[in-house]
């Protein structure tokens, strides 16, 4: 068991590595340092020497991979590839491209970015499965029926919708909540509310419909018969047999995505005003800040296999397959 | 049917039910009456899809969401189950009605221990709590001989052979002393000697407790072992019930008769199998008459139109058919004693077959010291840290024509030995040569031109065939690989003549897989292996997903095509009576290795070794009067991975002696051509 | 010769789409011919809601193609040679001449005469005033804008009965058609029809496109001389704005999942074909792609792109061909980066398909890895791909939007459903609110979304094995 959870982790570095080169290679391999200096200085302001001293100043004025002007070690570290690549393993995410510290960045704006993510997780997941669990108690019937058009309905509209709904009826219309920013401690919690709210909504339908596919195919299954055979009832079997069957693979989605709940929702923070990691994304898109843009790939990246690992633990909570071999 | 009221425990009337799909209702139940005494096993037999199964879930009120009962009555100790609030009916099932399933590795819940399974029941129907209920789980898992009853209620389905499963199945269904246990197939998925172990628990239960017993199988010899009355399922209906020695001493109803016939032990010393043409309607036809009508040699003139009536056949035999109405006579050739049960203990094999020894030097296929191992990977680094020993060093030959029969049960490797020596699986050690040529040896290029000589039939007659290609392009396929069948003019002949020799029209050749049955599939299959003309065909199970009259008609064509061909053939199949009736020798193999091989008639008649004696033993024979020696295997086969030291068999085996554990038995000749490996076989 | 008065042009996006149109219907006569296609199809064809979304889905593509045949109008002749505008337009545009050209200055509510803000006016009399000016167009035929509730309520009835009665003429038609199949009168077909006793669900496309027509009647009706839909900030016709969208969502919804169907389906086939160290290196690609977060990963690359176009700008000698070309980059880098998912389920199936018996047999016949993996594996997997296929397309149109928001989408001079958005957006915060951009690109993009998704559900159910399989096996 450990000796898997251990190669699982060697492997996650095994990724991060190889996500580590693709971003460099996208980054550095399709538009050379010199064709990003002129983008962002605008082409009025080019000159050899603006783009030389834009470029210095950022530090992509050093060789790609391979220093030929140093001697030892840093003939492969005062390279762009280790200074800006390598250095990301250390959590080193150095200054973005208006010279801002990202790493203290990002550890400023995850708070706000998980305030926002981890309630609307929570209750969505709640409110997806309880209602799921309805209609697969109710399959083939009219609510059932009706519960799924509706969920196809619901998926139907985009997410921006949502949220502009959202603002314009609860924020405009009844003033029931600010429509956008952010505030420390409990302050924020009035904040919180309308964002957390418009992303369980707008997540009802395409979610409703997952679990309760699974839940379907899981009650197919000739285990339920047997249980129906010794006399269960519908609830019972229903939460006590299919439920815990179903964990497997609802496990598979939803655990990976708890790490990503750091890095916020893009949208829905721009919108709100939240100071979280998304709207920062946001804003470094905007302005071209490659440097951002590259550190959240990087951490994304992390989260993603911090997930994967999580999911292959929680495989051991649920599924006495994987726990005894 | 002259029972008293009091005696019935269930009583089922006119019971219907269908099943909703895209096209018209599947009457998968069309009006099916029966009665159970209580304390009494009957059995209900047909072959599949003839709606047993669905009957029995009809009385549980289980079907399937696409499935509705349509009428009738199904009366438990005079309440009727169907009128029942399901909330009552909750209450009937567990307690009252219990259920066993085919699939025992299905039906339980893999995520929840066993014992807590069998908890639920007991907690659902009883008033015990708390430590009560754990020591009535441990009771019940000892009463179905659980070994190790005590460790295996924290144990989860998984840990778990497939025989021990059912066990927990059945400790399930005991948990409130049903009046009745319902039992579907309960022994189909596992292995013979496995089945003989079940069998013998149900048998024992039933009789400690009184219970009733409704047995759904499509084995007749499993219906000899265990019932005292038997109606047979056709179609949807019920065409025929007796008491179990009436009904195998003398089938009234044609369709009865047929599945005798078509038993591979009936048939004496190689003769064809008696096959029952055609295949069963499909039930979403309206039937104005009776449903065998259009299969029936004993058709009369009204039988398609007029529905048949019960008739009395004889002292508690009830039969559907118009040849027993009262102004006809059963015909000559309906046979009405035992006749039709052709003894086949008695019969001798036919002079010859098998007989004569096998020429070494005439060998079109040897095969030695076979190895397949299959590596198991560990640890950070995945190093290879032991191996699955699937065939661990098997030799065998087969000459020209001849038939070899490779028996065992479910994982001994016998279908690993017939695609090692395809190289389907590559071979880790060993040799194979074919017609003197090292098979195994052979680089990319030789090996395709010499796969011409060796083609493979395998068991699922759905799997075997592409559904996106037609049949013609299927059969071409080979021909056009190995550059057989000259050009497109000659290869489309040669399709249509192939599709004549396995009995097919040359019409086929344009349709889909789809449109075919099981049967007709295989016929395909058989006719794809044929057309690169090969000499040697491994028959990987070809007939164990067939039902026993179609399992006839593959098995005569099998047996026609290797005399006008002159094919020989490695059978590969678990069942006893089919490798008797198809092979000249006979390999009987255990845990990777071969315990014993011989002469057909010599291995099934004078078994010598304790497996061979205990596998034949364990198969249940169709004639209730039959007396076999009980020699009952304890537990299951063990891992290929760690085989026991010693002799592979001696923890299962009733005879080890000490010596057993010490090393594995040379193979000694018992006689010429009869090879065993045991320490104890003199 | 006189010069022609235009010369046609075609977009990379337009050559892609038609050869997409020309694939399809290779596709539609190939699965007529092979029952193992034809069976689910028609099974498709039998569900009522899914006709229905069929029937909205091909309005949408025929707006959607016509807005793929791209020219350029000859200019007003100067001198010898003909020259052509560099401006490219589509047949769609010259459809829709009014809506195009009626430009207003600025922001105008749906069906308004007057300017949604007051300007400063000198009145003849040298008054300067702060009023809402007339518009340029919308409405201008009417002596005053008090007369025009009367004149909208006479033309939408124009318009609806004018429809109703096209309509009729096409359910007609259709008893027609159906009764020269069927044998029956014309009247027994009429019945039939509207009983819904066809074999295919014609009533509910006959309802569909009544609907339809009746509110695209009035519409028809009412565009040249109002703005049904208002103006945006430019004083662009919104309605114009609407369809031209429409263009852009199907071209990403389709093209992306097409760039996604070699990888996947090549890579998923081998490595679930030849196992070992080819599907080591096979999964260890796609976990390496699909663990970085999709928006950011597409955000990136597109970054990258614009930075490339930016730097070189005199590839692209148009506005047209350079949004062209942004969009054909969205859609092959939305392409490169969803791969994934498809991909690990091509996989799995083929790991199960290659321990098949048929082919083993291929095996045993010596059939080489290339010929089985083309004959026996890739079309018994062609069933998942169709579903793909389907499925990804509104989630597709619907990540436009919000790329097109996050500013990583199309090109901003594209007009799409993402870019209405993004510019309305801005105005959320007026007072009175600028409601009807939102509007219009709401509904157009759930009527699209919605019939995509209902159509893709009843394509899944008819492809899916485990439905499918349950009728074959009985």
């Amino acid at each position: 068991m450990s000796s898997y959870l251990l190669r699982r982790v060697l492997y996650g570095l095994l990724v991060l590595a190889g996500v580590n080169v693709l971003t460099f290679a996208l980054f550095f391999f399709v538009n050379s340092p010199d064709d990003m200096a002129r983008a962002q200085l605008g082409a009025k302001r080019v000159t050899p020497e603006a783009v030389e001293k834009w470029k210095q100043q950022r530090g992509y004025d050093k060789p790609l991979f391979l220093n030929e002007k140093m001697s030892g070690i840093e003939r492969v570290t005062e390279t762009v590839f280790y200074t800006k690549s390598v250095r990301l393993f250390a959590f080193d995410f150095g200054a973005s491209d208006q010279g801002r510290n990202i790493g203290y960045d990002i550890s400023t704006r995850m708070w706000p970015s998980l305030a926002v993510q981890l309630p609307a997780f929570v209750i969505g997941l709640l409110v997806y499965i309880t209602f799921a669990l309805l209609l697969a108690l109710f399959r083939a019937s009219a609510f059932d029926v009706g519960g799924v058009v509706f969920c196809v309905l619901l998926m139907s509209i985009s997410s921006l919708f949502y949220i502009i709904g959202g603002q314009y009826v609860f924020g405009k219309l009844w003033s029931l909540a600010p429509i956008s920013g952010y505030d420390g401690g409990f302050e924020a919690l009035k904040f919180l509310v309308l964002p957390v709210l418009i992303g369980v909504a707008s997540g009802i339908g395409g979610s409703t419909r997952w679990y309760r596919s699974i839940f379907i195919e899981e009650i197919s299954k000739d285990y339920v018969r047997t249980a129906r055979a010794k006399g269960i009832g519908e609830l019972r079997v229903l939460f006590r047999h299919v439920l815990q069957n179903a964990m497997i693979p609802i496990l598979t989605g939803v655990v990976v995505v708890i790490p990503l709940l750091f890095m916020g929702a893009l949208i829905t923070e721009s919108f709100f005003g939240i100071p979280g990691l998304g709207s920062y994304t946001i804003d470094a898109i905007n302005q071209q800040d490659f440097a951002i843009v590259r550190a959240m790939v990087f951490l994304g990246s992390v989260l993603y296999v911090i997930g994967l690992i999580l999911t292959d633990i929680s495989y051991t909570l649920v599924d006495p397959r994987v726990r005894f071999s | 049917m002259n029972r008293s009221e009091a005696m019935r425990l269930l009583r089922v009337r006119d019971l219907r039910m269908a099943i909703h799909g895209d096209g018209p209702p599947v009457r998968a139940v069309d009006g099916v009456s029966f009665d159970i005494a209580a304390g009494e096993t009957f059995a209900l037999v047909g072959e599949s899809g003839c709606g047993k199964s669905m009957t029995a879930l009809s009385i549980m009120r289980l079907l399937p969401e696409a499935a509705a009962i349509s009428g009738g009555m199904v009366e438990l100790q005079g309440e009727n189950l169907l009128a029942l609030p399901e909330a009552a009916m909750r209450d009937v099932r567990g307690r009252r009605v219990a259920m066993i399933f085919q699939e025992p590795g299905l039906s339980l819940n893999p995520v929840m221990t066993v014992g807590e399974q069998i908890a639920e029941s007991v907690r659902r129907h009883t008033a015990l709590t708390g430590a009560a209920v754990d020591a009535r789980v441990l009771e019940l898992l000892e009463s179905v001989r659980m070994p190790d009853a005590q460790r295996r209620v924290t144990e989860y389905p998984f840990q778990l052979s497939g025989g021990m499963k059912q066990r927990v199945m059945i400790a399930i269904a005991l948990a409130c002393d049903p009046e009745l246990l319902i039992a579907d197939e309960p022994t189909t998925a596992l292995d013979v000697t496995v089945q003989a172990q079940v069998l013998d628990l149900l048998r024992e239960l039933q009789r400690e407790r009184g219970m009733a017993m409704l047995l759904i199988t499509h084995d007749l010899g499993v219906v000899a072992q265990m019932a005292q009355r038997v109606a047979v399922m056709y179609a949807g209906q019920i065409v025929e019930t007796a008491p179990v020695a009436h009904f195998f001493a003398s089938p009234a109803h044609p369709y009865s008769q047929k599945l005798f016939a078509a038993l591979p032990e009936r048939a004496a010393g190689g003769r064809p199998l008696a096959a029952i043409p055609g295949a069963v309607p499909p039930l979403s036809l309206e039937f104005s008459g009776c449903r065998f009508a259009e299969r029936c040699e004993h058709k009369l003139a009204h039988c398609a139109d007029v529905l048949p009536e019960w008739h009395g056949a004889g002292e508690q035999q009830m039969v559907r058919c118009h040849l027993y109405g009262s102004d006809q006579r059963p015909p000559r050739g309906l046979p009405s004693g035992r006749g039709v049960m052709g003894d086949q203990h008695k019969t001798e094999p036919e002079a010859g077959l098998g007989s004569s020894p096998v020429n070494h030097q005439s060998s079109l296929l040897e095969v030695e010291e076979l190895e397949v191992f299959f590596p198991i990977r560990k640890g950070l680094l995945q190093r290879t840290a032991g191996h699955v020993r699937a065939v661990d060093g098997v030799s065998f030959s087969i000459a020209p024509g001849r038939t070899l029969g490779l028996v065992g049960e479910s994982g001994c490797g016998k279908t690993t030995v017939g695609k090692g020596l395809l190289r389907l699986l590559q071979p880790t050690a060993g040799r194979v040569s074919l017609a003197g040529e090292d098979f195994l040896a052979l680089g990319a290029e030789a090996l395709r031109q010499k796969r011409r000589e060796v083609q493979i039939i395998f068991q699922d007659p759905y799997a075997s065939l592409n559904p996106r290609i037609r049949i013609g392009d299927a059969l071409e396929e080979g021909m056009l690989a190995l550059g057989v069948g000259g050009d497109a003019a000659g290869r489309q002949a040669r399709i249509d003549a192939l599709l004549g020799e396995v009995g097919l029209a040359p019409g086929v050749r344009s349709r889909y897989p789809h449109e075919f049955s099981g049967g007709q599939r295989q016929r395909i299959a058989i006719a794809r292996a044929l057309s690169v003309e090969p000499k040697l065909i491994v028959c990987d199970e070809p007939t164990s997903a067939l039902d026993v009259s179609v399992q006839a008609q593959i098995l005569n064509l099998l047996k026609r095509l290797q005399k006008e061909k002159g094919l020989a053939y490695l059978f590969i199949s678990h069942n006893m009576a089919v490798i008797e009736h198809m092979a000249d020798e006979v390999a009987v193999m255990y845990l990777g290795r071969i315990v014993e091989r011989g002469a057909v008639q010599d291995v099934l008649r004078d078994p010598r070794h304790p497996y061979t004696k205990s596998l034949l033993a364990a198969v249940p024979v169709a004639d209730p009067q039959a007396q076999r020696p009980v020699l009952r295997l304890s537990g299951d086969l063990p891992s290929p991975v760690n085989p026991p030291a010693g002799c592979h068999f001696h923890p299962r085996c009733p005879v080890a002696e000490a010596a057993c554990a010490q090393a594995y038995p040379e193979e000694r000749a018992l006689t010429a051509q009869h090879h065993v490996r045991c320490h104890l076989a003199r | 010769m006189p010069p022609l008065p235009f010369r046609i042009e075609v977009l990379w996006s337009d050559g892609l789409v038609w050869l997409l149109v020309i694939a399809v219907v290779a596709y539609a006569v190939y699965a007529r011919r092979h029952p193992h296609l034809r069976a689910p199809w028609s099974r498709v064809a039998r569900s009522a809601s899914a006709m229905a979304a069929a029937t909205v889905l091909c309005c949408f593509v025929l707006v959607g193609l016509l807005d793929s045949l791209h020219y350029r109008p000859l200019l007003p002749p100067q001198g010898g040679k003909p020259v052509y505008a560099t401006e490219v337009r589509s047949v769609l545009d010259l459809v829709l001449t009014p809506l195009r050209a009626q430009r207003e200055k600025t922001y105008s509510a749906p069906f308004a005469t007057e300017l949604y803000a007051k300007e400063t006016i000198k009145r003849a009399d040298g008054v300067e005033t702060r009023e809402f000016p007339r518009l340029r167009h919308g409405g201008k035929h009417l002596e005053s804008p008090a007369d025009s509730a009367a004149d909208i309520a006479l033309r939408a009835f124009r318009g609806v009965v004018a429809a109703l009665l096209a309509w009729f003429a096409f359910a007609l038609l259709l008893s027609a058609a159906l009764a020269r199949q069927q044998g029956g009168g014309i009247e027994a077909a009429w019945r039939s029809l509207w009983s819904g006793l066809t074999p295919l669900p014609w009533r509910a496309v006959l309802a569909t496109l009544g609907v339809l027509a009746v509110i695209a009647g009035p519409v028809v009706a009412l565009a040249p001389y109002y703005h049904v839909l208002g103006t945006d900030k430019v004083g662009q016709d919104v309605l114009y704005q609407s369809l031209k969208s429409i263009r852009t969502g199907l071209v990403i919804g389709t093209l992306a999942t097409l760039v996604t169907l070699p990888f996947a389906l090549v890579l998923g086939v081998m490595a679930g074909y030849f196992k070992g160290w080819v599907d080591d290196v096979i999964q260890y690609v796609y976990t390496t792609l699909s663990s970085i977060p999709g928006v950011l990963l597409i955000a990136a690359a597109v970054l990258m792109m614009q930075v490339y176009i930016e730097n070189h700008a005199d590839l692209f000698p148009s506005t047209e061909i350079r949004a062209d070309v942004r969009l054909l980059a969205l859609c092959v880098i939305l392409g490169l980066t969803s791969w994934t998912g498809l991909c690990r389920l091509l996989r799995g199936e083929a790991l199960k398909l290659r321990e098949l018996e048929y082919i083993q047999a291929a095996r045993a016949f010596g059939v080489s890895h290339w010929r089985i993996m083309m004959r026996h594996i890739t079309p018994n997997l062609m069933h998942i791909v169709m579903i793909a296929l389907v499925m990804d397309f509104s989630g597709l149109v619907l990540a436009e939007a919000v790329l097109s928001y996050v500013g990583v989408g199309v090109d901003p001079s594209m007009i799409s459903f993402g870019t209405m958005i993004n510019s309305a957006r801005l105005e959320m915060a007026r007072e009175p609110m600028v409601w009807w951009s939102l509007a219009s690109a709401f509904f157009f993009m759930l009527l699209l979304v919605l019939a995509a998704n209902l159509f893709a559900d009843a394509v899944r159910d008819a492809f899916d094995p485990r439905v499918a399989m349950a009728g074959g096996r009985a």
